[in-house]
């Protein structure tokens, strides 16, 4: 065999970066079926009502936030684990054979579990645990999946040639040892089947948690989940991509330590505001508000160490869409970490609680900060996967603009749809009779909620352009290692 | 002792060693330039920018146990 420099393998990476396009368009598509059913129920029968219960959104919603949260998202943080892990740590996959079969039976185990979940969610069997849904079998390959990425960033870390973890190997070790934790402890279940000794169907199973203690799990884990799946891997990208796109260090290293160990400390803390005014104890409430409004600290640290990161650069961000994605993400990381502890606020909470500001809350952080750095993640690693330059600079900058527009749309219509309705379900008259009824709020949002739809599909056409940009990359220019150092190549 | 007790003074136990913990390792960062191994904080910003394989470790680690 002849002796070749050693090099960085992205096989595992190449397979990630590939699904989770995939998964981002279904999971995408699905969301905006949803919204048009929301502005116009008749679409809930698009394909007639012998296929009702498969297009109901009852049925679908489950479906779309499972495809982006632990299909798009994961799939990108682990493609983009498999890619910074290595170079922050000057290891090769290669060097390790173990390593390289733990990485493609991470990939496929996951490939496999997917397939079964969009089956299994689509035939109704459910938990009914928000974002926890899967019955007790699924819950299991998700701890074996979970586990051998836990073995991969070990066994990573154990062979690397760089002492000293960079801060996205912090936040990347945040994310596996959190998640494992949130989901034993939230999936703790008795399948039925064995324990009644053979009554109903063997998946089936029920929560070991009842009532307010279940509350108190389900919200524990629902608000972490949003920590560690939605932020703290996202935040690991940006540390990496940012400072590699720019080409400039880190504006300040001490405050990126600062910042983790402020979001570690903070963040498990703040789940309780999802149960403001319910039966958990007053003081779980409080802590939760009071947790929300400190956690506003760690989080802009992190995100005003970005920002200044293009200190005296930024003609970059005017140049490069590239930069502009992870620029715009995290100014809508900053914009949903305020808006958050805004809405954990009791009195705010009283108005924003179960109405459409908390979607249109959800969803700016997750357009925006999470799609946005994904986005950004993947452009900046296909010219190194793939050697060949970004197909089209305009595309991408015609894409980000279309992106942009889309949130807007998306985010102003449920803050105007969410606060209309928090003050209509409270209005009342001089005897304390309810002003409205439940269905004059609905008459009232159906234009906002018709703004939001077409935002969604501008943010789906905008995410196709996306995919057709990186397919074409595949067979675009190729491009010399030396074009590669910093700024991605990009061709018009 | 009930095990309900032991849980809340491990509780309290564990959140004024968290939070003295996390203030001491804040103060730290505030007044040193530099960590334990003599290296200057901000240089580590240098293990993004210079990844190549072949580039100089920040800081190698130690290949003798």
């Amino acid at each position: 065999m002849e002796d070749r420099p050693l090099e960085y393998d992205y096989s595992v990476t190449r397979l990630f970066l590939i699904f989770a396009i995939f998964l981002g368009i279904t999971g995408m598509l699905v969301g905006v079926l949803l919204a048009w059913q929301m502005a116009y129920p008749g679409v809930n029968t698009f394909l007639g009502e012998g296929l009702a219960e498969y297009t109901n959104f009852s049925r679908l919603r489950p479906l779309h936030t499972n495809a982006i949260i632990y299909g798009f998202v994961l799939s990108s943080v682990w493609a983009s684990w498999y890619y910074v892990g290595q170079r922050v740590l000057k290891v090769s996959m290669a060097e390790s054979k173990t390593l390289m079969i733990l990485g493609k039976v991470h990939f496929w185990l996951y490939f496999g579990a997917a397939f079964v979940i969009v089956v299994s969610l689509l035939a109704g069997v459910t938990t009914s645990k928000e974002y926890s849904e899967f019955e007790w079998p699924l819950d299991l390959g998700i701890t074996v999946i979970w586990l051998l990425w836990g073995c991969g960033i070990a066994g990573l870390i154990a062979i690397r040639r760089e002492k000293t973890l960079y801060i996205s190997i912090w936040y990347y070790i945040a994310t596996f040892l959190a998640v494992a934790m949130l989901h034993l402890f939230n999936n703790l279940e008795i399948p039925t089947y064995f324990a009644s000794g053979g009554v109903g169907a063997w998946y089936h199973s029920v929560s070991m948690y009842a009532g307010t203690n279940d509350a108190l799990v389900q919200w524990w884990f629902g608000h972490n989940a949003v920590a560690f799946v939605l932020t703290t891997p996202i935040i690991a990208m940006i540390y990496y991509f940012l400072p590699k796109e720019s080409g400039q260090a880190i504006y300040s290293y001490k405050l990126s330590l600062l910042s983790f160990w402020g979001l570690m400390f903070v963040y498990l803390w703040a789940g309780g505001h999802h149960l403001l005014y319910s039966t958990v104890p007053d003081w779980v409430q409080t802590m939760g508000s009071v947790f929300s409004v400190i956690l506003i600290l760690p989080s802009w640290g992190s995100a005003i160490n970005m920002l200044l990161t293009m200190k005296g650069e930024w003609q970059q961000v005017a140049a490069s869409p590239l930069i502009k994605f992870m620029i715009l993400g995290s100014t809508f990381y900053m914009f949903s970490t305020l808006e958050g502890p805004i809405q954990a606020i009791k009195s705010v909470n009283a108005i924003a609680h179960f109405t459409d500001w908390i979607v249109g809350h959800v969803h700016d952080g997750a357009l925006g900060w999470v799609g946005f750095m994904v986005i950004a993640a993947i452009y900046h690693m296909a010219p190194r996967l793939f050697k060949r330059e970004i197909y089209s600079k305009s595309l991408m900058a015609t894409q980000f603009w279309i992106q942009t527009l889309g949130i807007v749309l998306y985010f102003t219509s449920m803050w105007i749809a969410g606060i209309t309705q928090g003050m209509m379900w409270r209005a009342h008259d001089q005897f304390g009779n309810l002003a409205y009824s439940f269905i004059d709020t609905v008459t009232v949002l159906h234009p906002y909620y018709t703004i939001r739809a077409v935002g969604g599909t501008l943010y789906l056409i905008g995410f196709i352009m996306f995919a057709y940009n990186i397919y074409k990359t595949t067979t675009a220019r190729p491009v010399e290692e030396s074009e590669l150092q910093n700024a991605s190549p990009m061709g018009a | 002792m009930s095990i309900a007790e032991l849980q809340s003074y491990g509780y309290i136990v564990a959140l004024v060693f968290l939070s003295v913990a996390l203030y001491a390792y804040i103060y730290h960062l505030y007044v040193q330039r530099k960590d334990s191994d003599g290296h200057d904080y901000e240089d580590y910003s240098n293990m993004a920018l210079k990844d190549d394989i072949t580039d100089t470790p920040v800081s190698e680690k130690s290949k003798k146990k």
